[in-house]
Parts: structure tokens; C-alpha cells; sequence
């Protein structure tokens, strides 16, 4: 134990050393840091939003939604199939989250069911394998066929919107000049959105919230909404509200002349006329055609645009438009034709989007939160090492020493890895600072007690660092414990402080049983020639003779 | 100066405190404590936090000057947006605004009915105000937030309960349980007793707790083996006692360190900070007394093996043929 090779120590020296090297940088600004030549490490750690500032938004999905809009589809594909496969359908239905098909002919029913068999999926991919198929599809009684989507084909459309809305959401987000903004996926249905800086955080959600749904819908040419409203809709027409009091509610036709996911570019202008701010799009090649055909037999007439199910404006068609370029004028200021032209470019997203959780601190307040950990962190540094010292003398001065450089290897390992360091972050810091000193503690009362028991000098140390090793590892795994469990199922600052105790342990254990082991060998080498002294003062043990605490 | 080298010896050694022979005043009175806890948590509850609760909890400071509290409150009281609990911190000119989770209207849902109280809540601030924090969590997250604490504190006691059994045998491992959730639950009680806020860091601190306080527990049961194995005839409850009062300056001590830093944080961190170091520093003082006074009863308790000489000092072979025949156990009358 109180025997350290040569290559032993400079091993230790140099961890030590890189230590030092690789917590340096995050001591400086970053602007400062970028400048330095390659060879010198730059890797810093990375402030949370609770101590630099900066919004935190958690998004959530609207799952139903994503299946509803499967159901939808797989009810056109459905109709279609049985079309060209020539059988006649008497309806088709969603009924209990299925698609329930009815054949007019019972005898069809085989007939459909190996039809509508073809739409299933295999889930899976080609590295896990195909496990099974999106789709149930099954016969039930009277020519009845059920299609139910399995759960595994269900997360997966679920994961294939989620990335969709990512994608989505960052693009919206990043257009609004926060660069610095990470947004990615947690859990299976959920979005975390982070923009450093951001204190008020409605504009954002605002962006955020809105599914943009752009579409273009033809005007019933003959009944309005207020007629419609006092009969029953036509066939395939559906009454859609104003978006606001002076756009009245229209009598529209429901499935769109052009949809939004065909518009190439969409920006904030002013009408050369009326100064008001409008929105200029261009439609791509199919959507130009599509809007050029419509407006071409409808010149005189009314169409609607139509933003997530209301209506911003119904203008009258004066010419065709071929070019496929256009214009949307409706109430907007400035800002609310911007906001408009971000989403319609960012496109729609796959399903609505609710902010769950919701954490904005403003930089002030992070400042004051680092300053508060500055201070504890150094008076209780003081107070452990006052007490160390008081009660160990000069092995107190090596558990500081060792605690001090359990500081330092913390910090290196949070800048090489690059985590994040958050408030609870700091206080797991200067938690470890008393827990590192523990260990300590451990092994001088043990050295203590074993001079008190008779031993020499070298043999109640050497017994010490022993004796006192199962002690330690064993009381710091069950805090490890702990910690492990936290890192699993913490979110957000509690990960944090999780990173700092799991990592504080490990580097505790290294510097009270290496590094103050070390100092003890060298200040043993140094004294060589004299005879050594106790290190520690001790109480003659009154009950403990001489040899009676064997190894 | 001699201390300046050596350090002070100044804690007592040498002590025969009859600790086991009066378990039954600490079992008692940890009984109360438990107790006294259990009713708190069933008529009162926990002050639970926005973490758990749902709803907002708005941080403000004054740009100059102090807040008038009461003040505030009957503006806030006024813009009709149920329960607003407003409690100054720190120095005078900061203060905490806690509005509770809105129920959602027809034309607004949960998100947009408490971002817009929240709204009525910073417009009525005035000038002189400046909002600095806001949380925002909402009912589907804050019940996720209760279940995974909950689960969290039962894992990680799992896990150590299976360490404790796999480095000791099963009697160490569920009184180290038992001293643990003594601590836990104690604690949990004290933050009802005080009306605490009870948040997620708060959670933190109860399972860094967990883990911290069995270190002392461990402690001593390792000195319990350590003697088991070198007095294989001294009766249990004076092994105890002896193992007890060995390590009362080891138990002690550890703690006072973390005790320290931990005080540091407690008087000097911010607001947020403010739970966790309070429920730490009350759990180290819970954990040290029921690893001296608890966890040892419990072993008396429920008996352990008296002969650890087999597979630990020969070879670690596992064939205990022999072991199995002196194995003794020895029960509490």
C-alpha cells in the first residue's frame, strides 16, 4: 500500500496534470477560447439554461391525431383498391379507431379481404428485420372487413411525424434568428425545445403551435354559409368559420384545389396598392398548374384560402393565374404576415403540437445562480478544509489537496464529455466537496485508532489505507446507486446534478486513495533519513493494548 | 503549534455508551418520529411544488427598492385567476408567485388558459418589476413527475438493498433498509411538519440521501463483521455496543464534512437551491442518528451469522460444509 513504482507515480502526476490542462478553457470566454492553436485543448463545459438563460419548451403530440390522419388516408386507399379491383363497396367507415369496410355482395368478401390485405406494411427495418405488418386486416360477419392499425405500425408513424415536426419546428424556429436553439426528440411522442437567451417565450409558441395547414378551396357558387347553415351542407361542401369577424364564414367544397405542400416560396411583402402587408407565394410546377387550371374556368368567381381550417380570405378571381404566383392579403400587420410566411415556408406540421412544460429563466437571474454557487462552493471548500486540517493536520492538508483536485477532475471530465453544467449541478459540486474528504476522514481515524492500539508509525498508515478501502468502496457505490437511478429517470437540472455525484464519486475515490496515498509515500521518502514521526496526535487508548486490533 | 502538523485528537475514544441496552427509548422514539410523520403525510400532504402540482411558478425582483408583498397580493388576488400565493425571497426585493394550474375553458385548453393567466399575472406586476423565472408545467407532466420520483426513490433503495445484501448477508441488508427509509420518510414528514415546498430537486436530495446516509450504516456494519470475525464468543448486543462506540468518531465526523459544505449551500445558494440543501442537511442529521441508534437495534433484531471465518479468510472457495454446521444464529429474546 505505502509502495508507488516510478511509472505509478508519473502516471498519477500526469493525470493530474491533463486535469489542469483540460479544465482551463472553461475558464475562459468561448470568443477568447476559439482563438487558441489546435494543439491546446478548447473543449469547455456547457452552461444549462437555469445559469446562462434561455426558455425551455416541452412538446407534445397529438397521437390521436396521427392516427386519425392514417385512418383518413388508408380510407381513400381503401375505396380506391376496391374500385379497381372492381368490387362495390356499400361503405366505409372508422369505427373504434379501425376501418370498417362493408362489401355491397357478401361473396366479395374474400375477394376484398385479399385486396385490402395489400395495403399492410412490414414494420421494422432491414437491420432489426421485419417483425410483423402496420396493418391487421381481418373478416368479420356479413361481409364486413376490419382494418386496425397494430401498435407497432402505429409508433411508427408516430416516429415518422415526430422527426417530420422536429424537422419542422426547426425550421420555424431557426427563422427567427435564434441559432443557438436545440431541439430534439424525448420519449417517444414529445419535442424539447431549447433557445438560449429567450425570455419571453409567446411569439415562440405562437410559431411553435400553429400546424400551418395551408389550403385552397373552391366557393359553392350558388348557396352561402348563412343558407347552408339553416339546411344541410351539400354533398362533399362543408361550412369553414372566419378566421376573424370581418372574413365571414364560406360554404366551401372539402377537398382542396391545391394544398400548401405545393407552394415553393412564401414571403412578407406590401401590395404595391394599398401599402397593407400581404403574403407573396409561388406554387412548384404541379401546384401551378393545378391553381392555374382552377382559376382559368372560375375567372368571376370567389375561392378561399383557408390556414388550419378557417378562412383568411375569399378574393374573387379576376384572371387566371398561370405563373403560379400569388398573393394572400388579409388583416395582417407586419409581423403576423411575416409569422405566416415562416410557417407556410417551414411547412405544416403532421399533427398539433401543446407546449407541457414550460422553464424560462432570465440571464440575471442565472448570473446571480452562478455567483451563489461561486460563494458556496468556496466558503463551504473553506469551512471542509479548515475542519480537515484541524482535526488531521497535515494528512488534512493532503485530503484537501485530494479534494481539490477531485474538483478539477470533475470539471475535466464534464468539458471532455461535454456535458452540461446546471444549478443542482453546481450543488452535487459542493456536495462531493464533503463527501470527497469522507474517505479521508475513513482512513485517518483509522490510522488513529491503530496507533492508539500500538502500532508504528508506518504500520498503523499502511494498515489505514488498507483496512479503510473495502469501508470506502462500499459506502460510495450505494451513493453511486443512487446516482445511476437519478441519471436514468431525471430530466432536465436533476440529470445535471446526477452528472456531477456519479462522477464526483468516482474522482473521490481516485484522489482519496491515490493521490493522498501518494502525498503520504513522498512525505514518507522525504523523512527517510529521521525516524518517523506519528503523523497523527492520538489519545493513549486506555482499553486498547498493544497489538490487540490485528490486521 | 504541534496541531498544525498532527491535527486534534479531540473526539472521545474510548467510549462504552450502552446504546443496544436502550434501543428501546430509540426504536421508540424513531417510532413517534415515523409516526408523527405518517399522519402529517395523510391530514396535511406535502406543500408540492409546480414539479408535481401543475400550474406556474413566477420568480420577480424589483428594478429598485423592495416589494410590497401585501401589496402585490391584493393586485394579483383581483385578476381572477383562482388560488396566486406570493412569498417574498431573499433580501426583500424578490418574491416567488405561485398561480395554480387553470381549468381549461371551451375555447381554451390547458397550455393557452395558464399561459394567459400568467400574462394577466405579468401585466399587473407594473414598472418597477421585472419577471426573472417562469415555470410552466403542466398536468400530464407534473403527474409524470410524481410517478418517476416515487419509482426513482424505490429503485435506487432496490438497488442498495441488493448491494447491502450481496457485500453482507440478508439480515445487514434489511436493517440498512429499514435505518434508510427511517431517514426517507422522517424527512418526507419534516417537509409536511414545515409546509416545504416539495419539488423535483427535493427528490434530488432524498435520493442522494439514500444513498449518503446508508455510507454510515455501512460503516458500522463493516466493523460489526470485521469484530464478528475476531470475538467469535463475545455475546451479540456487547459486539454491537463495542462495534457502535469503535466507530462513533468515523460515523460522526463523515457527516459533520458533508454537513459543511452542505451548510454553505443552505445559507448561501439562491431560492431554488433552497429545498434541496435543507433537505439534505436535515437528512444528514437523521441518517447519522439512525446509523448509531437504529440500524444495529434492527440486527439484533433479526439475528446474524456469528461465524465469518469461513470463505472470507481461507480460501474463497464455496464449499462451506463446515460452515454450515457452526452457523448460529442468535435472536433478540
Amino acid at each position: 500500500m505505502l509502495h508507488f513504482t516510478r511509472w505509478k507515480q508519473i502516471a498519477i502526476v500526469s493525470s493530474v496534470v491533463l486535469g489542469i490542462v483540460l479544465v482551463i478553457p472553461s475558464f475562459f470566454a468561448k470568443e477568447t477560447v476559439a482563438g487558441w492553436p489546435w494543439f491546446v485543448p478548447r473543449a469547455q463545459i456547457n452552461l444549462g439554461l437555469d445559469l446562462r438563460g434561455g426558455a425551455h419548451l416541452l412538446l407534445s403530440m397529438e397521437t390521436a391525431e396521427v392516427r386519425k390522419d392514417w385512418l383518413d388516408t388508408l380510407r381513400e386507399d381503401a375505396r380506391k383498391r376496391l374500385r379497381d379491383a372492381k368490387i362495390v363497396v356499400a361503405g366505409v367507415g372508422i369505427v373504434n379507431n379501425a376501418l370498417q369496410v362493408r362489401v355491397a355482395n357478401p361473396e366479395d368478401a374474400d375477394a376484398a379481404l385479399k385486396e385490402l390485405k395489400g395495403l399492410a406494411q412490414p414494420t421494422g427495418n432491414i437491420i432489426r428485420g421485419f417483425s410483423g405488418t402496420d396493418l391487421e386486416v381481418r373478416k368479420a360477419e356479413g361481409g364486413v372487413i376490419i382494418i386496425a392499425p397494430t401498435e407497432a405500425g402505429l409508433q411508427h408513424r408516430i416516429t415518422e411525424a415526430i422527426s417530420a415536426a422536429i424537422e419542422t419546428v426547426r425550421r420555424r424556429v431557426d427563422f427567427t434568428g435564434t441559432t443557438e436553439a436545440q431541439i430534439v426528440r424525448q420519449g417517444s411522442d414529445r419535442i424539447l425545445v431549447q433557445v438560449p437567451g429567450l425570455l419571453e417565450t409567446a411569439p415562440l409558441k405562437e410559431l411553435i403551435g400553429k400546424t400551418a395547414r395551408l389550403t385552397f378551396h373552391e366557393v359553392h357558387p350558388s348557396i352561402s354559409a348563412e343558407e347552408a347553415k339553416k339546411t344541410r351542407p351539400p354533398a362533399g361542401y362543408r361550412i369553414y368559420p372566419g378566421a376573424d369577424r370581418e372574413e365571414g364564414d364560406q360554404l366551401l367544397r372539402e377537398t382542396p384545389v391545391v394544398r400548401g405542400d405545393e407552394l415553393k416560396s412564401a414571403q412578407a411583402a406590401f401590395d404595391s396598392q394599398t401599402h397593407e402587408p400581404i403574403i407573396a407565394f409561388t406554387f412548384n410546377g404541379s401546384g401551378a398548374r393545378k391553381f392555374g387550371e382552377f382559376t382559368k374556368t372560375h375567372v368571376g368567381r370567389p375561392f378561399a384560402i383557408v390556414l388550419d381550417d378557417k378562412v383568411i380570405s375569399a378574393p374573387v378571381i379576376r384572371d387566371a393565374i398561370l405563373g403560379g404566383s400569388g398573393q394572400i392579403s388579409g388583416n395582417f400587420t407586419v409581423e403576423t404576415a411575416n409569422q405566416l410566411a415562416i410557417q407556410l415556408r417551414s411547412g405544416a406540421l403532421p399533427a398539433k403540437l401543446t407546449v407541457i412544460e414550460e422553464r424560462v429563466v432570465g440571464a440575471s437571474l442565472g448570473q446571480d445562480s452562478i455567483e451563489a454557487g461561486k460563494v458556496s462552493a468556496a466558503i463551504g471548500g473553506i469551512a471542509v478544509a479548515s475542519f480537515m486540517i484541524f482535526a488531521y493536520g497535515l494528512l488534512g492538508v493532503f485530503a484537501v489537496v485530494g479534494a481539490a483536485i477531485h474538483i478539477i477532475f470533475v470539471l475535466a471530465i464534464m468539458a471532455v464529455i461535454g456535458s452540461t453544467m446546471t444549478l443542482p449541478g453546481i450543488a452535487g459540486i459542493v456536495l462531493t466537496i464533503g463527501m470527497a474528504v469522507d474517505a479521508n476522514v475513513l482512513i485517518n481515524e483509522r490510522i488513529r485508532e491503530e496507533l492508539r492500539g500500538g502500532r508504528t508509525p508506518i504500520s498503523a498508515i499502511e494498515t489505514g489505507f488498507t483496512r479503510a478501502y473495502g469501508t470506502i468502496i462500499d459506502s460510495q457505490l450505494t451513493t453511486f446507486i443512487a446516482g445511476l437511478v437519478m441519471f436514468w429517470l431525471g430530466s432536465g437540472p436533476i440529470r445535471g446534478f446526477a452528472v456531477t455525484l456519479t462522477l464526483g464519486i468516482m474522482t473521490t475515490v481516485y484522489t482519496a486513495f491515490t493521490i493522498a496515498r501518494l502525498l503520504v509515500v513522498w512525505w514518507l521518502e522525504a523523512q527517510r533519513t529521521r525516524k518517523v514521526e506519528p503523523p497523527l496526535s492520538y489519545k493513549p487508548s486506555a482499553t486498547l493494548k498493544a497489538g490487540s486490533v490485528r490486521p | 503549534m504541534r496541531f498544525l502538523f498532527k491535527g486534534v485528537d479531540f473526539f472521545p475514544h474510548d467510549t462504552r455508551w450502552k446504546i443496544i441496552e436502550r434501543r428501546y427509548i430509540f426504536i421508540g422514539l424513531s417510532w413517534a418520529l415515523a409516526v408523527l410523520s405518517a399522519v402529517l403525510l395523510m391530514t396535511r400532504g406535502l406543500n408540492y411544488g409546480v414539479d408535481f402540482k401543475g400550474g406556474s411558478l413566477i420568480e420577480v425582483q424589483a428594478k429598485s427598492g423592495g416589494i410590497d408583498i401585501g401589496d402585490l397580493r391584493v393586485r394579483l388576488d383581483k385578476l381572477g385567476i383562482g388560488d396566486v400565493q406570493v412569498q417574498a425571497v431573499g433580501t426583500g426585493n424578490e418574491a416567488l408567485i405561485r398561480v395554480a394550474q387553470q381549468v381549461p375553458t371551451k375555447d381554451l385548453n390547458e397550455e393557452k388558459v395558464q399561459a394567459a393567466a400568467n400574462e394577466k399575472v405579468k401585466s399587473a406586476l407594473g414598472e418597477n418589476i421585472d419577471v426573472r423565472r417562469i415555470e410552466v408545467v403542466g398536468p400530464t407532466v407534473s403527474a409524470e413527475l410524481k410517478r418517476t420520483g416515487v419509482v426513482a426513490v424505490i429503485a435506487s433503495m432496490f438497488g442498495i438493498l441488493l448491494y447491502v445484501w450481496f457485500r453482507f448477508e440478508w439480515q445487514f441488508a434489511v436493517a440498512a433498509i429499514l435505518a434508510l427509509s427511517h431517514d426517507v420518510f422522517i424527512t418526507v414528514g419534516m417537509f409536511s411538519l414545515l409546509w416545504y415546498e416539495f419539488d423535483l430537486s427535493v427528490v434530488a436530495a432524498i435520493l442522494t440521501l439514500a444513498g449518503y446516509s446508508i455510507n454510515d450504516t455501512v460503516v458500522v456494519f463493516d466493523r460489526i463483521r470485521e469484530n464478528l470475525r475476531r470475538y467469535k464468543r463475545m455475546p451479540l448486543i456487547e459486539l454491537l455496543n463495542l462495534s457502535i462506540n469503535e466507530t462513533l468518531s468515523r460515523t460522526v465526523l463523515t457527516s459533520v464534512t458533508t454537513a459543511l459544505a452542505v451548510l454553505a449551500l443552505y445559507i448561501f445558494g439562491t431560492a431554488v437551491i433552497h429545498g434541496f440543501s435543507f433537505a439534505m442537511l436535515f437528512g444528514i442529521v437523521i441518517g447519522t442518528y439512525s446509523s448509531i441508534f437504529v440500524a444495529a437495534p434492527f440486527l439484533l433484531l433479526f439475528g446474524v451469522k456469528r461465524d465469518w471465518s469461513g470463505p472470507a479468510v481461507k480460501s474463497p472457495s464455496k464449499s462451506d460444509a463446515t460452515g454450515k454446521g457452526q452457523r448460529e444464529n442468535v435472536t433478540s429474546k
